[in-house]
């Protein structure tokens, strides 16, 4: 029932639809890489993934807008971080295609090139390089010819330092810029992996629980930092903390057992009979 | 943005607008006079005291000395080798010593063939084809009488076998304790094809009663400090060459492979190459360090395959810290240094003292000899 509910979007997609989001007019706006001409840079098409007979993601059809906030919400095992797996290429789905644009099939490619065409990925446990400093992960990080002999040869040129330092800006952590990455919090280290993967000059960006075990203050400038990022990139977000996806979803989209139980505005999902019943156990 | 920290004043660049201030130097001041003093001993005090020194003076070095130095030396280029992958990477092998073997049988050959007419048998062939009433040398012994060919397979023969055997390892994804123990097998199993004598090396007996070297007496003073030098040199070009390439983009990517493979992936490297580099380059760098062995101790045979030495290297890695360079340089220092006084004085409590010093350093020095002075970094 779901599926059908997708099908249909999908095909009034179809024509030229203008993004709310970014504002990209009549569908011909190109980026360089991905192909959003028809205003979607995520399709998740009858996705299924199963390991030793639990199915992960069962039939999930799923469209992301370029430019859109998009929220993932779910209970444990609703197959979130599955999703995300399938979408970075660390897992190949039994069944169905993932799209990013029109035109790159994301089952065909590796990690790597899944985050060279432009999908940066957040880990559920802030994942940074221990032992670099805030500045070298940074660095380490910067979109740039990430094969063996250009890494081996390159050098730092101002753009690329200034780049890092408005970065440090943008994610608060200037003042630790030459402290060993694995020295800082909790939440610093959310914020220098979300911090990292602006540096990837990403497209689309998959957070998972990106305020999971911040202080009330972090998480309030978390909200501050994905609604000033909305727009300029595409965002799906995974999170447990509904006050904060009330505060920055565009959409929300409910995932139970493998697939979409209910798409749309947030009241809109709250007043979802079947999520209800899903959350609430009733 | 709300409440942005202002910069603080020390984070600025050093030098112009590169931005080096931010990232690691080659060396520091302090490292370059420590290196230059120790080019200074090993290229010219020592050679000075060996040769010009008279024998009865206090400071004439032994033969004994500069042969037991120029062997630690290999060895300690063993360890750089091992820091690289290891401390590095993260990727411990337990098969290094067949790398550093290879090199030595790729110079060994070239020996072997320049002994000429002057064996045991007085033939062309040497003494164990004789023994094995070979009539021809086998195909894969053409051209070692020449020593540039020779000096290519020393590079070349670990090189490729790192490279095949990396590609397949690493593209699997083989990590961890799973591919120790595939080193660890593969160095067993060249040491079994070795201890054969249809294989064609000698056997268990291996190459040895090496006569000259690029037609210089091979145990003659002038030719023993001239390689001694020649592996001074080689140990200080390849610390200098292992810092280039640790402080290089490519070395923060090895170490962040080593703390969080997956986030390399994701942020679009893919660790295959990185890997597979700094692994060839590590098999060459020992396949080197044997090549430079071989001469000096006059003898190469199948136990150095075996898998006891190969584990030994680690140790030295362990012991001096991984992850410094220097640290390994020392720690094969101070272990064979070691070595060397129990096998004369107590040689059948030298693995018990191993082994312990082993389990020390992992509980209370983890970061190694090179962890006691080092600072904490800020």
């Amino acid at each position: 029932m779901m599926n059908l509910a997708v099908y249909a979007e999908l095909k009034a997609r179809e024509g030229p639809t203008p993004s709310k989001a970014t504002g990209i007019s009549d569908g011909h706006v190109v980026t360089p890489g991905v192909d959003i001409s028809h205003g979607a840079i995520l399709y998740l098409d009858s996705v299924s993934v199963s390991f030793d007979g639990f199915n992960a993601l069962n039939d999930l059809s799923l469209v992301v807008d370029a430019g859109e906030l998009r929220c993932v919400i779910g209970p444990n095992g609703a197959g979130k971080t599955t999703m995300m797996d399938v979408i970075t290429g660390k897992t190949r789905p039994d069944a169905g295609t993932a799209y990013f644009g029109q035109t790159i099939d994301l089952t065909r490619l590796s990690e790597p090139e899944i985050a060279g065409i432009g999908i940066g990925r957040k880990f559920q446990k802030p994942t940074v390089f221990t032992d670099h400093t805030v500045f070298e992960n940074l660095e380490l990080a910067r979109k740039a010819d990430k094969r063996v002999w250009p890494t081996l040869t390159a050098k730092l040129d101002s753009a690329a330092y200034d780049r890092i330092l408005a970065n440090l800006e943008t994610i608060h952590l200037a003042p630790e810029a030459k402290r060993q990455a694995g020295l800082l919090s909790h939440g610093q280290k959310q914020w220098l992996e979300i911090g990292m993967l602006l540096m990837q000059e990403p497209q689309l960006l998959l957070l998972d629980e990106p305020v999971a075990g911040m202080t009330d203050d972090e998480t309030m400038r978390s909200a501050e930092l994905f609604l000033s990022l909305a727009g300029k990139y595409t965002l799906v977000v995974v999170e447990h903390d509904m006050d904060f996806v009330a505060k920055i979803a565009d959409r929300v989209t409910v995932l139970h057992e493998g697939h979409v139980l209910a798409e749309g505005s947030m009241q809109q999902v709250q007043r979802n009979e079947q999520v209800i019943e899903v959350f609430l156990g009733r | 943005m709300r409440n942005m920290p202002a910069m603080t004043p020390t984070f600025v660049p050093r030098t112009g607008n590169t931005g080096t201030g931010a990232l690691p130097r080659l060396w520091s001041p302090r490292a370059w006079g420590i290196l230059g003093a120790a080019a200074v001993v090993l290229l010219v005090v020592v050679p000075v005291c060996n040769l010009v020194v008279p024998a009865g003076s206090a400071f004439h070095l032994s033969d004994y000395t500069v042969t037991l130095v120029g062997k630690i030396m290999c060895y300690a280029i063993v360890a750089l080798a091992m820091d690289l992958i290891w401390g590095y990477a993260g990727i411990l092998s337990l098969g290094h010593g067949l790398f550093f073997a290879l090199g030595g049988y790729a110079m060994g050959m070239y020996l072997m063939r320049s002994i000429g007419r002057d064996g045991v048998y007085k033939s062309d062939l040497p003494d164990f084809m004789v023994f094995l009433d070979w009539k021809a040398y086998p195909w894969f012994w053409s051209f070692t009488d020449h020593f540039w060919y020779a000096a290519l397979l020393v590079v070349l023969v670990p090189g490729v076998l790192a490279f095949v055997f990396g590609y397949f390892a690493f593209r699997s994804r083989i990590k961890g304790v799973y591919f120790s123990i595939i080193t660890q097998a593969l160095t067993y199993a060249f040491m079994l094809l070795f201890f054969r004598n249809d294989t064609g090396f000698g056997g268990n007996n291996g190459f040895t009663d090496f006569k000259r070297i690029l037609g210089f007496p091979i145990t003659a003073p002038e030719t023993r400090v001239a390689l001694f030098m020649l592996t001074a040199a080689a140990l200080i070009g390849f610390l200098c060459l292992g810092r280039a390439i640790v402080t290089s983009k490519l070395g923060r990517v090895l170490t962040a492979i080593r703390d969080a493979e997956s986030r390399v992936m994701f942020s679009g490297y893919d660790p295959l190459g990185f890997k597979l580099f700094v692994w060839t380059l590590s098999a060459v760098i020992c396949g080197i360090a044997g090549a430079l062995y071989v001469p000096q101790v006059g003898i190469i045979n199948p136990s150095e395959m075996s898998p006891a030495n190969s584990i030994e290297i680690a140790i030295w890695t362990a012991v001096g810290g991984r992850g410094t360079l220097i640290g390994p340089v020392v720690g094969a220092a101070v272990v064979n240094l070691g070595k060397s006084w129990f096998t004369q004085a107590l040689p059948e409590y030298w693995l018990y003292v191993l082994g312990l010093l082993f389990i020390l350093v992992t509980l209370y020095l983890p970061r190694g000899i090179a962890g006691l002075w080092a600072r904490k970094p800020s």
